[in-house]
């Protein structure tokens, strides 16, 4: 990245620093760059910035940067980060809080992975529960790869372990209410 | 000893065998499940990518019905765990959060039942002991890797039942049905879950990494007590295997399959046969299977 002034971009970042902040429950300053995160991180080797780094990018006001990074799409949030810090820090949460600023925005870095999580949800909401198949066949229709993974189809089938058909729950209208609510809690869309 | 017990959507497809093999043990441990009527979905990891309040409302649902029974809940899937976990938690912490959860899911939820994953009910809850007395074929002679995955343990302020950086509870199940735990560095390393379909060159090298750690420990086979671990380390283990020019052929085992298999009952009845790497032929060379004594399943 270009050079920048720290003093210019603290003072511009607050808003989004406090917004992060409120989002994920963490208090940035609290991370004193130990890196203990990065160095556990199973998926730190395929990371733009490590989450060391994106703690730091957001303690500077340089949030933009961040929500530029594919690091919080790539996080599996297995947890090892959050717990071995010794500060006690959220990142899994934080991760999260600033993926979604990004989705808002529309800065998708990971397709694939938006795409996954998006037709798993839309299984939910129309279900009340994941269909497998289903998902894995929306995911790949959309993401451009129809044919991801076919091979293993067939042997899931005859096994018994993937079914065509959903299983539907019976109260599939609470489950929309829970969806409705919650994005209206919220104002947010997903 | 009974509980609510919420099976998840793994356990109806991909991961049935887990689904089998955990209610003919707790069966035969004596443990009632009585299973959620109409649960849902945990929101899993999507939703909680999408939308906090959504992650904890999905859970909730069914946490609430258990709640109304009087019944804490067992749950097979380390990851639906984590999540029925995170809004227990957050409802007995905030009592602001509690009343947003109660309008969304539309009833009352107090979290004052508590969720418990299946291995902690039967390791901890019934008890080693117990457990001992039920085994009527050892697994004499099998070198297993216990996996315990990110999820069934972390965050230890979430899961709070065993070691978050060692933990044990697996290790000494496979002691008591006479098989040998491995020492092995990669028990809690994350399989990446669903990273193996979206993003397949990250997700292959961790789950290459687990399972060439776990053969080179010496393990003849690996336990897991998570379906998404499973199918990442069972399903793929050829595709990962060729990609990386090794030859792999390590069975997965549910924690509740090798207990099955300890108390007598067929590999069959278990679900074992529905595994990519067929697990049945280490238990034959080890003449497990060829004790006198089977139980038959008759449910």
């Amino acid at each position: 990245m270009e050079r920048v002034e720290l003093a210019d971009s603290l003072r511009q970042g607050q808003a989004l620093i406090q917004q992060l902040e409120a989002e994920s429950g963490v208090t940035l300053t609290e991370c004193y760059q130990c890196g203990k995160c990065a160095a556990g991180c199973p998926v730190a080797f395929a990371m733009d910035y490590t989450p060391r780094q994106i703690i730091r990018l957001l303690q500077l006001g340089l949030g933009e940067e961040a929500i530029k990074s594919h690091t919080p799409w790539l996080c599996a949030s297995c947890q090892a980060c959050y717990t071995r810090c010794p500060r006690e820090v959220n990142l899994p949460r934080l991760m999260e809080a600033v993926r979604q600023e990004a989705r808002r925005r529309g800065v998708i870095k990971e397709k694939n992975v938006e795409i996954f999580d998006r037709a798993f949800l839309d299984s939910v909401k129309r279900y009340g529960r994941s269909h497998e198949m289903g998902i894995i066949i929306q995911s790949n229709l959309q993401s451009m790869q129809p044919f991801k993974d076919v091979m293993l189809g067939p042997p899931m089938f005859f096994k018994g372990k993937i079914s065509p058909l959903p299983s539907k729950i019976k109260d599939v209208a609470n489950v929309k209410e829970i969806f409705a609510r919650a994005r209206a809690k919220r104002g947010n869309k997903h | 000893m009974k509980y609510a017990y919420y099976p998840g959507c793994s356990l109806e497809a991909t991961g049935k065998e887990y689904n089998q093999s955990a209610k003919i043990v707790a069966r035969q441990l004596g443990i009632e499940l009585w299973e959620i009527p109409d649960w849902s979905c945990c929101g899993a990891t999507a939703a909680h990518n999408a939308d906090h309040l959504l992650s904890l409302a999905l859970p909730a649902r069914n946490l609430a019905i258990a709640e109304k029974e009087g019944l804490d809940v067992a749950v097979p899937c380390a990851a639906c765990f984590n999540r029925l976990r995170a809004v227990e938690k957050e409802v007995r912490e905030s009592e602001t959060m509690r009343a947003t959860i109660s309008e969304i899911i539309g009833t009352e939820y107090k979290a004052s039942n508590t969720t418990r994953c299946m291995l902690d009910v039967m390791v901890q809850g019934v008890g080693l002991e117990k457990i001992r007395e039920q085994v009527v074929k050892p697994l004499s002679g099998l070198k297993l890797a216990s996996y315990y995955g990110c999820l069934l343990v972390r965050p230890p302020d979430l899961t709070a039942f065993d070691d978050p950086e060692d933990p044990v509870l697996m290790d000494n199940l496979i002691e008591v049905l006479g098989g040998e735990a491995v020492k092995w560095p990669y028990k809690t390393e994350c399989c990446g879950g669903s990273l193996s379909t979206v993003r397949k060159d990250i997700g292959f090298r961790l789950i290459y990494e687990i399972l060439r750690r776990a053969r080179d420990a010496g393990a003849e086979a690996i336990v897991t007590a998570c379906p998404l671990c499973l199918l990442n380390l069972d399903m793929r283990q050829a595709q990962v295997a060729a990609a990386n020019n090794d030859k792999l052929n390590l069975p997965i085992f549910y924690f509740t399959e090798l207990m099955g298999v300890a108390m007598g009952y067929a590999p069959k009845d278990l679900g074992l046969t529905t595994h990519f790497v067929n697990p049945v032929p280490l238990l034959e060379a080890k003449e497990i299977l060829r004790h006198p004594a089977t139980r038959r399943e008759t449910a």
